[in-house]
């Protein structure tokens, strides 16, 4: 029965467009959708190599800055008197671009800061995020700067006659619920494989998964650009959704967003991300509904959160599991200690 | 087997070892005794490549193996048991068991190293899906001794393999080391348990603050009175075991 859970979910959340007609919530869950694709990817670097990235939000915003700036076309001074001119791609084109440069730079963080770990890391990210968007904010040749790129145009898919438009709400939610699952899949398969193993080897116990022949650096270094990717893509998602990109894209609190719904949902786990981005993505706009003041609003959503890391300190996931003793499919190391206390009792 | 010219390992400023030369042959069990800060886990960390050593040279076999990486030196044969922490908490003993194989790619021969270890240490098959973290101090110490055959090494480094645990559990794991090494597999042993160590040993090297200062067949370190005053108490002092 546990198995088809997840399907039948799934399958629920994929007639989500046939019934619901209200613009709003849709709208709602498109963006709590795309948040929760990020936040996996962010998973995949906290929860399972055990790194903290405060810079992951760079990531999303590379993928939807190249993608929109793809799609739009550019010309920009890329060194004195080296002009580049791009002509407008199709959009498919230009949101692969955006997962491949993100892609691109995480490989390039990852080598560059994992020559350091832990808290080297953590300062590499942040201050990466950051120099991007000063990048974003002052390159005004290439991204507009604060004035933002306008008209994003929408993904369209397929020839003329049969044309696929991701312009309306139902089909973008479509969209995003397609590569939310995509990119859970992946992560499950990653996280199962042998290089998922060694990820969790080296979070675990470092010098001893050096010893046991594991290349720890080549294994962040794959999980960070994977997990970059499915960030641009999220980005990517983002930018054709919204239809206007500007440098706000890169602030810290999108980071701190991520890492809220990564810790609280459970760190380490595959359905983590989504419990916490479904309660802490869909939270701010039903306290709103509620009709609360504002400065309300955001005191509930303080308050629950110290509740949830109070009092289930590992996480809803890690603690339902516990509960219920109801792993994941995964061998999962929470459910080892489940099974674990349960022979001690 | 192994041959270490003029070792010299340093962390940052600090010299850790110095001019250390030293010779384990095929089927040896050789310990490396000393104190605190003595060098001895220093010494293997350079061999395993866990450490890039500094000077000198580091034969296996015949071949150079100075500052390769801990891949290439384990795919040679080269098992460290590192001291501290000796499992991944969060895994399973099974898991934790074929960590111990990362590098091996036969499937056939992987299952059947973990049957014959399960046989050996049948606790361990009772607690295979169990989290390594809950095992006790002795279970995990057989774990990480039964992770470590699992690359099928020729020569196994045993980091301070009686550290933290009960005497009882230190006695069983000194025997499982006996028998690794009439089993034919060659064993460097850092200990400072120095007289149940020397007593397991064939050879023995003291090494103090970086430097070799004595070496020769166990028994007889065992009778020296430097060795006897400095790591087995007075001469006359019961060594507690």
């Amino acid at each position: 029965m546990t198995r088809w859970l997840p399907h039948l979910f799934v399958l629920f959340l994929a007639s989500v467009p046939l019934w619901m007609t209200d613009n709003y919530i849709l709208h709602i869950l498109i963006t709590t959708g795309i948040f929760i694709i990020a936040a996996m990817s962010l998973n995949l670097l906290l929860g399972y190599t055990g790194q903290l990235s405060l810079g992951h939000v760079a990531f999303f915003g590379i993928g939807a800055y190249a993608s929109a700036l793809l799609s739009l076309g550019f010309e920009a001074h890329i060194a004195p008197g080296l002009l580049v001119k791009v002509l407008p791609k199709p959009v498919w084109f230009a949101m692969l671009g955006g997962i491949a440069s993100a892609a691109v730079c995480g490989y390039a963080i990852g080598k560059l800061a994992f020559r350091v770990r832990g808290a080297y890391f953590v300062i590499v990210s942040i201050s990466f995020a950051e120099v991007v968007r000063l990048v974003a904010l002052n390159w005004v040749e290439l991204t507009q700067g604060p004035m933002a790129l306008n008209n994003i145009p929408a993904l369209k898919l397929g020839a003329a006659g049969l044309e696929l438009s991701f312009l309306k709400k139902p089909m973008v939610y479509t969209l995003v619920l397609a590569v939310a699952v995509l990119s859970y899949v992946l992560i499950r398969r990653l996280v199962q494989s042998r290089a998922g193993r060694a990820m969790i080897a080296l979070r675990e116990n470092e010098s001893l998964a050096t010893s046991v022949g594991i290349d720890v650096t080549a294994y962040l270094v794959l999980a960070t650009v994977v997990a970059s990717a499915i960030a641009g893509a999220a980005g990517a998602l983002y930018a054709h959704y919204v239809r206007i990109v500007d440098p706000d894209i890169f602030l810290f609190i999108y980071t701190v967003t991520m890492v809220i719904m990564v810790v609280t949902g459970g760190k380490g786990t595959l359905a983590g991300p989504i419990v916490g981005g479904v309660l802490f993505g869909l939270l701010p706009e039903s306290l709103r509904a509620m009709a609360m003041p504002p400065e309300v609003q955001w005191i509930a959503y303080g308050v629950l959160m110290v509740l949830v890391v109070y009092f289930l300190p590992r996480g809803i996931v890690p603690a339902i599991n516990e509960r219920w003793g109801a792993g994941e499919a995964t061998a999962s190391p929470l459910r080892n200690l489940v099974v674990a206390a349960k022979a001690r009792s | 087997m192994l041959t270490i010219e003029n070792l010299d390992c340093r962390y940052g400023q600090v010299i850790a070892v110095s001019g250390l030369s030293l010779e384990i042959a095929k089927g040896e069990l050789v310990t490396l005794i000393g104190s605190n800060g003595a060098g001895k886990s220093t010494t293997l960390k350079a061999i395993s490549g866990l450490l890039k050593p500094s000077a000198g040279r580091i034969l296996f076999e015949g071949v150079d193996i100075t500052g390769a990486s801990p891949r290439e030196i384990l795919a040679r044969g080269i098992a460290h048991c590192p001291e501290g922490r000796r499992v991944f908490p969060q895994m399973s003993v099974e898991e934790n068991l074929e960590m111990g194989s990362f590098l091996r790619r036969d499937a056939a021969g992987i299952a059947a190293d973990k049957a014959r270890l399960y046989e050996r240490f049948p606790i361990l098959l009772e607690r295979r899906t169990q989290a390594a973290g809950t095992l006790s101090g002795g279970e995990q110490q057989m774990l990480a001794i039964s992770r470590a055959l699992m690359s099928r090494p020729k020569l196994v480094l045993f980091d301070e393999p009686s550290l933290g645990l009960a005497p009882n559990i230190v006695e069983r794991t000194f025997d499982i080391i006996r028998q690794i090494r009439s089993e034919g597999t060659t064993v460097a042993l850092v200990e400072q348990n120095a007289y149940a160590a020397l007593e397991l040993s064939d050879r023995a090297y003291v090494l103090e603050q970086g430097h070799m200062t004595l070496s020769g067949p166990a028994r007889g370190l065992l009778a020296d009175p430097h060795v006897q005053s400095a790591y087995l108490g007075t001469s006359d002092a019961i060594p507690v075991n």
